[in-house]
């Protein structure tokens, strides 16, 4: 692309729609690469999404199983903690409504886990109602490592680190428990539009 | 996405410990591993900072900025050997 398409590009995203920037944010052009640990290189043979905890049996999908379920193509801007907003992302992935459906719980908390030993909490409710997914993909592209492939959640109503890269499960809780960042000090529920980025905000 | 080495955070901690840190031994407290903090595997673009064990990947220190107050996390080491004072009237 020429430098002068990358200038015009640049004073589109500056004249973005206020209303779509949540406060303290910026808007970026880029996906930054945030990572707390190395990249987990997870091979789809051995990849399974399981739900378990306060559900009488867990309930697993391979990773040819997810491909089968109903996907939906969302676009959405999401927020980083660090600053960083990204307007009009395209993922590709199933809604956790899909897999929570038979889901008989008593539980109000999930807690996400990944590879590489990555957690993160949320409600229930924040993850159910059209609200969540599990994303295989990234403007129709398969989801690379660094952005968290194979898959990660996507809940793009929070900050970003609640759409835990390497996603492999979810373990459904009936009393709250901090995620890793969470357990640093981060918020508990992370609302972008209440700028509730540590714990007190 | 590569990790840095602990030579990225010498300047907090020399912040946060009042001396030069980077010789200074820290044990794993998950496997036991005992590195100088030079060799930490450090990763600086998240949330926060995230310095691990080499050996075991562990989280031994997180480094959270919040509100211009920088609160370390130490829960992942069984020890970090600080260096004492060798001044005269040092102990050391």
């Amino acid at each position: 692309m020429s430098p002068l398409s990358r200038a015009f590009r640049g004073r589109r995203r500056s004249d973005a729609d206020p209303a779509r920037i949540p406060p303290g944010q910026y808007v970026t052009d880029d996906f930054p690469v945030l990572s707390a640990g190395p990249t987990p290189h997870r091979p789809l043979e051995t990849w399974s999404f399981t739900i378990q905890g306060s559900i009488d049996e867990p309930v697993s999908w391979t990773w040819e199983q997810l491909q089968a379920l109903p996907s939906e193509t969302i676009t959405t801007d999401i927020h980083c903690v660090t600053k960083w907003s990204k307007l009009d992302t395209v993922w590709t992935g199933v809604s956790l409504d899909t897999l929570l459906d038979d889901v008989e719980t008593s539980a109000e908390y999930v807690t996400a886990f990944s590879d590489g030993g990555y957690t993160t909490n949320l409600p229930l409710e924040d993850a159910t109602g059209g609200k969540a997914w599990i994303a295989y993909a990234f403007d129709g592209e398969p989801l690379a490592p660094e952005h968290g492939g194979p898959a990660r959640l996507l809940v793009p109503h929070l900050y970003f680190w609640k759409s835990a890269k390497w996603v492999r499960g979810l373990e459904l809780r009936n009393e709250d428990e901090p995620g890793f960042w969470e357990s640093y000090g981060y918020h508990n529920y992370g609302d972008p539009w209440r700028e509730q980025r540590y714990a007190g905000d | 996405m590569d990790a840095l080495d602990g030579n990225a955070i010498a300047g907090v901690l020399f912040e946060v410990f009042g001396a030069e840190m980077t010789t200074s031994a820290a044990v794993c407290a998950n496997c036991g591993a005992r590195a100088p903090a030079a060799e930490l595997a450090v990763y600086l673009r998240a949330p926060g900072t995230v310095a691990r064990c080499r050996t075991c990947m562990s989280v031994l220190m997180v480094l959270v900025t919040i509100h211009e107050r920088t609160c370390v996390d130490l829960r992942g080491l069984d020890t970090l050997e600080i260096p004492a004072s060798r001044g005269p009237s040092g102990w050391g």
